[in-house]
Parts: C-alpha cells; structure tokens; sequence
C-alpha cells in the first residue's frame, strides 16, 4: 500500500522525519520497501490561467494563448493542445524550467510566433498518464502561485509492504493507529458528521447467508449531479495511493477506501430490481462483471443479488449492469461486513485481485460501517450534491466475530522471547494498540479491538508486545544444549565422499530442474509412465523426471553449443517413479563423459572416451562401499544405449544401475555428433555400505604366472573369469587382465586374453610345482569349458 | 729396469691422464695387478739381500700405497663425472604442462548447502530430509495455512492432477520429523523446492535450508544468538542482524532477518539497494498450532523455526549477481567453484 506521509501527518503527528519514520514502521512489521516523491522533482512551473485563446496563424494544430501567470503583464504562450481555452486554469512551465526527464524550457518561436514558457500535460510533470490535452486546474487556485505548492507535491509516498496478517493496517487509518502505538503520539480522530436524511427513501436488504454476511448498511441518494467532477485534492490523494479518478461516484467510495478501511459498492439505483439479497450462488449461476469478464459462480460464492438475478460477486467485484454510468443520478450506497472466511481465495479463483477483495479476505472491522456509509454521503453530497435517504442497517448480530478475552502470563513473555519485559510496559503497549486490558494477580486478561482478527492466542500478544517493544531488545543468549553426539554412520556412504570422487576423476555435478520435457523423457524410457503437472510452467517443463540422463544430455549439448569440447558431468538428486499410480521417490546418481578420453595433451594418445573409461569411474565409484568382487556388469539393453554397449550394473546380484553409451539414433536427434557414455545408479542400493572387517595379510611370497587364452569372441570376460576362479581356487589372490588382442596370430572370430595370476597361500611359500598345478588346472579348464587354446 | 721414483712418477701421470673409467681401471691392473710393475718391484725383493730387502720393500710399498690411493682418487672423480653427465643428459622442460585428467567439482549451490549443513551439524543440528512430492496437509494444512488462506498465493504452488504438490518449502520435512521422532529436537532440512514462477529473480525449482528446534524453554533470544553465529561463521565475518516483524502462519511471533550488506559493510551499494541491508532469513517462535497438529504439546514444548534460500546464499558468497545462472550448468560457470 501507498501511503502519503502528508495525509498521515494530518492523523498523526510524530515529529519524525521520512528516514526515521521509515525505519520505525520497518521494525515495527510495517516493511517500508520503498521511498518514492509524490511528484519527480521539477521548478518554474507556476499555476496560470488562460485569457484568451486564438489559432495560430500559420499552424492548423497549434492556438496562441495569452496567459495570467500572477505578473504584472500576461505572457504568450504558443499551445498545440486541443483543450487549451479562455478561462482555463492551468499549469505554464515558464522560460528556464526544468521538468522531469531534465527538459528545459526556453524562450522560442514556433511556426513564427513568440512563446514564453510551455502549458504542461500531466504526464508531462509526472503527474499521471494524462497526454490527451494540457493539465486542468481547478480554479479556485490562485495564478502565479507554484504548482508545487498549490498541489502538495512536496510529499512523500511510502510502499508499504504489509503482511497479510494485517488487513486492519490497508487505510490511512490503520496506518496512524499503528504509528501512534509505535511512536506514543496522539491519534487525530476523524468527525464525521452524519448525514441527516432529507428523503425516506429505502432499498430492502435481505441477508440470506449471516454467517457470511452479518452486517450491511445501505443508504439511497438521489440527484446527485451526473457531470460533477472530483476535486483535485481527493484526485491527488487517489493517485499518490495508485488509483485513477473515475467519477465522483467511484472516487468517493474509494477515497473513503483509503482513507478508513473499509471498501464499498455504489449501484445504479435505477437498474436494482426490488431488493437486495445477500446469498450464495446458485449452481451454474453467470454473472458479467465491471470488467466484461463473465464468470460461472458456484454455492460457495457470496454474491450480491435483486430479485432477478446476481449483481455482484459479495466483497470481490460488482456486476456490470447494475454498476454507475455516465448518467447516473439515483445511487444505493452498499456498506458491508463480510465474513473473511465467505471472500477468501473467491477473488484468486476468478484471477481477480481487488482492493475490495483484499481488505475482506484479511479481515474489515465490523464496526466501521456506519462511520463509512456517513463519510461516504458527506463527501458525495458536498461534490455532487444530491439528497439523502436514511441509513438501513441490516443486522444478524449473532454472527458478527466475536473477540474472546486472551490470558497473557507475563511469564510466558519471559519465556517465549527470553526477555523479562516489565507487565507495566506489557500493558501499555496492549493499549496503545486499542486493546482493552484486565486482571488482577499474575495473568493479563486482554481483549483485542474489533479491527485486529489476527488476535487469538498469547503468542499473538506476545508478538504485539515484542514488536512494539522491539525486537532489537531481545538479547542474543546460546541455548543450553545436551552432549549428544550425531551420528557417524559407516553404514553408508556420504554423499559428499561420492560427489568428491567424480569431482576428482573430472566430473562436473550439474543440478538440473526435476521436471523435464515429456517429449525427451519419452526418448530416454519410451515405456516409463509419466508424472505430469497440472499447472507446468512451460510446455518443456511438464514431467517429473524418471531418470537424471535426460536433463545431462539436455546440459551437454547446450555446453557442447557453447563450444566444449569435453564434457564429463554428473547430477545427484530425486528420480520420480509413477507406475500404477504410485510413486517412489528415489536418490539417483547419474553421470556422463562426451570427448576425448582424457584432456588434450602432450605425450598421451589422443582418443575419444569409450565405454571401459567410464566404467573404470563407476568401479571406482562403487569401490566406495562395495566389497571386491561384489560388483557384475552383465550386458543388457535399455532403448536409450546402444544394444552392444550397455551393461546391467548389480552389486552381490541385486541390480542397482547402468551403464553404456547412447543409442545412435538419441544422440542424432540429439544433434550430438559423438554419443556420450552414460551410466545411472541409485544411491541408496549402491552405497550401503559394511564396517570393513580387517583380513589376515600373507607373510609368505606370491608367485605370478601369465597365461595367454585364446577363445571364441562371444565369451564373455565374466565366463573366462568364472573358470578360471574355480579351477584355480583359494590359492588365486588376484587376476588381472592385461591384454586383449586380436588380429594376426589369431584366428578372425577368436580373441586372445593375457591372464596374470597371482598365487599365494596364507600358511606357506607357494612351490613352483604348486604354481604349475595351478596353472594346469586352469588351462585343462578353460579348455574344456571354451575350447581355449593358450598361446605361447 | 727403471728406477722406482720414475715409475711412480709416471704411473701418477698415466693416472691423472684416465678419462674414463676404463682407462683408470687398465692402468691399475698395469700398475698393481698380477704382473703389474710396481707387482713386479715387490716380486724382485726376493732376490735382494735381508737388509737390502727391507730398505726396498718399504720404498716399493710406499709408492704401491701413493698409487693406490691416486686410483682411488681418481676413480671417485671420474665417477662423480659421470654422474654429473647422466644428470645432464636427463634434464627436461619443467615448464611442460603436467598430464592427467582435469579436476572436475561440486555445483556452488551443493557447496553451499554442504558448507551451511557443516556449521550447523556442529552446532548439533540433525540433517533431515523428506519427500519433494507433498500432500496438502504437510506442505500447508499442518503449517496453519488453511485452503484459501491468503498466504497461500504467497506460494505459487505447482499441483498433480491428484492434488498431490511440489513441495513449496522445506517445512513439510519439519512436519514429519515432529510426527515421527521424540521431542526435544534439533534438526535442518535442506532441499530443492518448487514454486510457479519464473523471472529474474525466480526459478520454478530452488533450494531451501530450514532449521527447527523445539525444547521446553527454546526462546526467542536463542534463536536470535543461533542464526547470528551461523551468519558470522557463513561468511567468516561478523555481520549484524536485524530481526523485522513479519507474518507467516507457522512462526509467532515471526521475524524476517536482515543481514548487513556482505558487499559494502552496510555502506549501501547496487546490491543493496543502498540500505545497506539484504533480506535473507525468515523465522520466528513454532506456532502451537502447527505443534499441536504433529501432536506435540504446545503447553510443555516450545521452539523456533527459521528457513532460507541456499541459492540466494550461494549468490552472496560468491558474488553470483543472476540466480538463473545455478541452473543453466554452464561449465564456464560451473568450473570456477572447483577451488577450495
């Protein structure tokens, strides 16, 4: 909200200047989020008035003005405004002004004829938008006088940020009576006068729903004075709170707004069928607004209706047919009380967020009706004229809220906010916040005024006590904590100690958005059932993610458009699995490397990254917590990896993941021109992880034998392995595979395999005739298991 | 035969003349091996009378001595040649770039978010997480913010067909951990969060670290002395805070903290917006309404709650000036946080 701090200096009086003033309501709750002159700053613009008005002689668009400006002499001044006339008040920009935007105004001729100064437009002066013509005055202002002065544009506008908590506080009045509480000085009430009615006039009102609408003054006025305008003081005040004048109907009811809180709804008299009945809707009721849009009500909306049919949706948004016209005369004036709960999250639901709506959802006073429907009649009367019926109040006191009593324990202060404030300075603040404050002995027995509806509970006082006592005062004190340890798990593998490992092997950890585009997501897991949002923001942003891959390929090809030419990433963050209506929200730990296998460099072989570089980073990886020997890659296929370069990746049998490089026809459509190899595992079966139990180290010396296998292509390491281990078993400590080659010396079809076993015995030195049995064994093995010849 | 002094003389001079090691070595085997000359002196003593003999052999022995120790001298020389030339030879380009993969790294949001769990799990605080798919009772209802609360546009929330929501803050984790652990509690909950709305200043995900502690006296003033060590410990200078009275449905009182400016000291900058201030935590006093619906006493317990945005915090310590840059992982961007 917008608040004028010269309207707030005429409620109340703090000798503050703006910083200050801004700074108290900032640590009072009322954010100050900005500081904003009522007008940018401009001089030499006097009020002045227009003598006569004459066409130019040589310009069909231009009239040559002779001007009053308060001097002995008139000036002349050459205009192009189409409203510029005789005896118009208006605003000249003299010879050597300056407005906003550093213009300057200067001596000069136009098409021929001399001109002293320039008429100004509104927006011209940064006053308003206005350009259709030169600003009009009213004329009761005296030529000569500055426009600065005459207007009150020396004020400043404050930007109150207010927290939904205190709709009270959206009026100028809220605002005063929150700083006389802050500031202790005196708040200026307001006379209003009641209107005393000149005519019986009457509109019935019915309250149909009282529990949502237990209060509803009305009033009839009848010719009021369709062509009256609203005086520039009450225009000014409208637009320094960011409001428009549009007639003094509607200016009215919103000044009175602003001014007390509490918002209102003029009709058209004539256009109101018999009564008015406050109702919910009526199922597949329509309603066209103020602002065209027609909307389809529902039961649970409260609207304003006559006897044919709604007008209006209760504290949001008037109807359109029943709303004020160019030619309105006879008015009813509607000055409710809705319950907060009947208007909250209605003005959301249709995409409309008024002030009305605003102010009720948070909660207007129930007792402020009478008090506005007055101000409201005085003000339309001394504009517009006009004769006034009656105020009709339309009460159901039943339901009006009620403001049950709170106990305060000053111990409780104490104790919530670790401060001890004195009960004497707990209840002058209470009072100074309106509240009414009781009790003898210990507690506080509180009641809050009928405008707060944030008040129920002593936390709730306790937070009035703290922010008005400030909450500078409190003291920083460390809490008293026991001696418990955290826990230290080494069950499981941190994820830090897993990112750190990519890190250092040259990953890069990525954090992409869990949503992705359903289209890519499609590409990766053509069969994977998709969890999509309702409300995406984008059309690219529509599915929870199955799987980190796609969001990595997204990223890898924006860097690869960014020129790199090596690209190796990871992400670690949630998969979304949706089958069947479940979902399974799971760890993930995805990774991939794109380019040369290692960064371009001197004395090393130049070549691209291949799937066995990869899965030395993912055996790194699950080294982590897995035991030797547990981790199996069997091959598999998945629709996004290449069928031969993929791998199941499973730790003691249980799958936890895959590897292998990019189906051709993804990373095309990808546009990438190389595939990236890719692996993805989920973190939690990957990284349980066992307290290491310390194994006896042989003392004795091992024995190395080499073996040169050469077999069919389609044996798979795995199976070699798998032979070997059982014909060589428990003296066979390691096995290392050193070579694999094809070509000349083996047949085309076969490979060869260079083994490296390492022998050794934990209670004695290996004999080399222990080592040759060994090696007998294996090849008798693999020789009947894969008709392995061994090479010499 | 010549006379031993010559032959010394000569043998000294043969030994000075080696350059090599080889050379030296056949000039020892010409002097003093088997049928070396100064062998062949000793072998002629024989012949010599008893006295004679002994004048002789001492003479003979003397020069054997003088020329074995010039051997031994000049071999040592020869060898340390040697081994000057091998180094020499070996001597290579240190300037040459070293080999090897490239260091890679954690994203700066990750580091952060590391680093704020770090300070506070030894300030004890527990890690917890939850599920970033919510329903409407964790991520609100619990929270006291009924349907149609007007807090709840303050969260642009995204929604599944079935009601289920992204989570729009941390909080529901906070929920959960009252619901299913004992009280007392200390513990932060730090994760991604989602809300519909993408700008400038906006992403439609980001992250969030929210801390709760309930005990039976937990106050506003220890919540005030929590948050100002973790600022000062954040970034490894005293700020000052400035706790400002706000409103949300879970905390009361609640507060919003300002930190003074890391930029300027509080001078007031561009960052700032010349306040000298910036916005960065949100906190206050648990609501018994939200202890009350984890089923928590809110006569006997107490707490407090805080929450901020690790992305934003990621921005000020490391001087990142547009939040969209986290998510678009570009490595020019992503690789100047590997240090450290």
């Amino acid at each position: 909200m917008r608040v004028s701090t010269a309207w707030l200096s005429e409620w109340v009086e703090t000798g503050w200047d703006t910083a200050r003033l801004a700074h108290r309501l900032t640590m009072a709750g009322f954010e100050v989020e900005a500081i904003e002159a009522a007008a940018p700053p401009f001089d030499g613009v006097l009020v002045a008035r227009i003598v006569r008005s004459e066409p130019h002689p040589d310009a069909d668009k231009l009239s040559v003005c002779t001007v009053d400006h308060g001097g002995a002499e008139t000036v002349q001044v050459v205009c192009g405004a189409s409203n510029a006339r005789a005896g118009l008040t208006v605003a000249l920009a003299t010879a050597g002004a300056s407005l906003p935007g550093g213009l300057v105004i200067r001596q000069a001729r136009l098409r021929g004829v001399e001109s002293s100064g320039m008429l100004c437009s509104a927006r011209e002066l940064g006053l308003g938008e206005g350009h259709e013509g030169i600003l009009e005055l009213p004329d009761e202002l005296v030529p000569g006088t500055a426009l600065r002065q005459a207007l009150g544009l020396d004020d400043t506008l404050l930007e109150l940020n207010l927290t939904p908590n205190r709709g009270d506080a959206l009026s100028m009045a809220g605002v005063a009576r929150e700083l006389s509480a802050i500031s202790g000085a005196p708040l200026k009430k307001l006379e209003i006068a009641p209107v005393i009615a000149a005519i019986p006039d009457r509109f019935e009102v019915r309250l149909l729903a009282p529990e949502a609408c237990p209060r509803f003054a009305g009033r009839v006025i009848r010719d009021i004075r369709p062509d009256a305008v609203s005086p520039l003081w009450m225009v000014e005040r409208l637009r320094r709170a960011g409001l428009r004048s549009i007639s003094p109907v509607v200016d009215v009811t919103n000044y009175v707004m602003l001014e007390l809180g509490q918002p209102m709804h003029a009709y058209d008299l004539r256009r109101l069928k018999s009564r008015i009945d406050v109702r919910h809707a009526r199922a597949g009721e329509r309603l066209e607004l103020l602002d065209g849009k027609e909307v389809a009500l529902e039961p649970d909306v409260l609207v304003i209706a006559d006897a044919a049919s709604a007008i209006g949706i209760a504290g949001v948004m008037g109807g359109e047919k029943s709303g004020i016209a160019d030619d309105t005369s006879d008015v009813f004036l509607e000055v409710a009380f809705f319950n907060p709960a009947a208007i909250a999250g209605r003005a959301r639901r249709f995409g409309m967020h008024t002030d009305a709506s605003q102010r009720f959802e948070r909660g207007v006073d129930p007792r402020l009706q009478e008090r506005a429907i007055e101000r409201a009649t005085g003000l339309l009367l001394e504009i517009a004229g006009g004769r006034a019926g009656p105020v009709v109040l339309t009460e159901e006191p039943g339901h009006l809220p009620a403001r049950p009593g709170i106990q305060l324990d000053p111990a409780h202060v104490a104790r919530l906010l670790g401060l001890r404030i004195p009960r004497a300075e707990i209840e002058s603040i209470l009072r100074r916040l309106g509240m009414q404050v009781a009790g003898a002995g210990d507690v506080l027995g509180v009641i809050p005024p009928s405008h707060r509806f944030d008040l129920s509970i002593p936390q709730d006082l306790i937070e009035e006590v703290a922010r008005i006592h400030g909450y500078d005062e409190i003291p920083q004190s460390d809490a008293l904590v026991p001696q418990i340890p955290l826990p230290a798990s080494e069950h499981f593998v941190r994820r830090d100690r897993a990112a750190a490992l990519l890190a250092d092997r040259g990953y890069q950890e990525a954090i992409n958005y869990s949503f992705v585009d359903a289209s890519l997501q499609r590409a990766f897991d053509p069969d994977g059932e998709l969890l999509t949002l309702a409300n995406p923001i984008s059309e690219d942003m529509t599915a929870m993610r199955r799987s980190l891959l796609p969001g990595l390929a997204r990223v890898l090809g924006e860097n690869v458009r960014r020129q790199q030419d090596r690209v190796r990433l990871f992400e670690l963050g949630t998969r979304f699995l949706w089958n069947d209506g479940a979902l399974e929200e799971r760890l993930s730990l995805a990774g991939l490397a794109w380019g040369l296998a290692v960064p371009e460099q001197w004395g090393s072989e130049r070549r691209q990254v291949d799937f066995f570089d990869v899965k030395g980073d993912l055996e790194a990886l699950l080294s982590l917590a897995a035991a030797d020997g547990s981790v199996a890659f069997a091959p598999a296929s998945l629709p996004c990896m290449h069928p031969g370069k993929c791998a199941r990746v499973s730790i003691d049998g249980r799958p936890v993941g895959w590897i292998g490089e990019m189906h051709p026809k993804l990373s095309k459509s990808l546009e990438l021109k190389i595939a990236p190899i890719m692996f993805e595992i989920d973190y939690e079966s990957s990284f349980s992880s066992e307290v290491v139990v310390y194994k006896e180290i042989s003392r004795f010396p091992a024995i190395r034998r080499d073996l040169a296998v050469v077999l069919d292509e389609r044996v798979t390491l795995n199976q070699l392995r798998e032979s070997v281990s059982v014909s060589a078993g428990g003296t066979l400590k390691e096995l290392r595979i050193f070579d694999v080659y094809r070509g000349s010396g083996v047949e085309p079809g076969r490979k060869s395999v260079a083994l490296g076993l390492i022998l050794q015995e934990t209670s004695r030195t290996l004999t080399d005739a222990d080592a040759d049995a060994v090696v007998a064994a294996v090849v008798a093995r693999v020789t009947q298991d894969h008709k392995a010849t061994i090479r010499d | 035969m010549q006379d031993l002094d010559s032959l010394t003389r000569d043998l000294l001079d043969a030994i000075d003349a080696c350059s090599d090691l080889a050379s030296l070595e056949s000039v020892r085997v010409g002097a003093l091996g088997k049928k070396g000359r100064i062998t062949e002196q000793l072998k002629l003593l024989g012949k010599l009378a008893p006295d004679e003999r002994r004048e002789a052999g001492a003479l003979i022995n003397r020069a054997k001595q003088r020329i074995t120790e010039a051997i031994e001298a000049r071999r040592s020389a020869l060898e340390q040649l040697a081994v000057e030339r091998d180094l020499a030879a070996g001597a290579i380009d240190v300037t040459l770039p070293g080999r090897g993969e490239r260091q890679g790294g954690l994203h700066p949001v990750t580091r952060t978010r590391l680093r704020i769990e770090e300070i506070f799990r030894q300030a004890g605080f527990r890690v917890e997480e939850g599920p970033e798919v919510e329903d409407d009772f964790h991520n609100f209802e619990a929270l006291n913010i009924p349907a149609d609360h007007p807090a709840r546009a303050m969260h642009d929330t995204f929604y599944f067909p079935d009601g289920r929501l992204l989570r729009t803050h941390t909080s529901p984790v906070q929920i959960r951990a009252m619901q299913s652990q004992q009280m007392p509690m200390r513990i932060i909950a730090p994760g991604r969060v989602y809300r519909c709305d993408s700008d400038m200043t906006h992403t439609p995900m980001f992250h969030q670290v929210e801390g709760l502690v309930v005990d039976e006296n937990i106050s506003f003033a220890n919540l005030k002395a929590v948050l100002a060590h973790f600022v000062e410990q954040f970034f490894e200078r005293p700020r000052a805070l400035r706790f400002r009275p706000s409103y949300f449905p879970f905390t009361e009182p609640s507060a919003e903290v300002d930190i003074q400016c890391v930029f300027c000291d509080g001078e007031g900058c561009r960052v700032c917006k010349q306040t000298g201030w910036l916005e960065v935590l949100g906190c206050g006093m648990v609501h018994p309404n939200v202890l009350s619906a984890c089923g928590v006493d809110p006569d006997r317990w107490q707490g407090y709650a805080f929450g901020m945005g690790i992305d934003r915090m990621a921005m000020l310590r490391y001087s990142v000036n547009d939040l969209r840059l986290f998510f678009e992982n570009d490595l020019r961007f992503l690789r100047q946080f590997n240090r450290g």
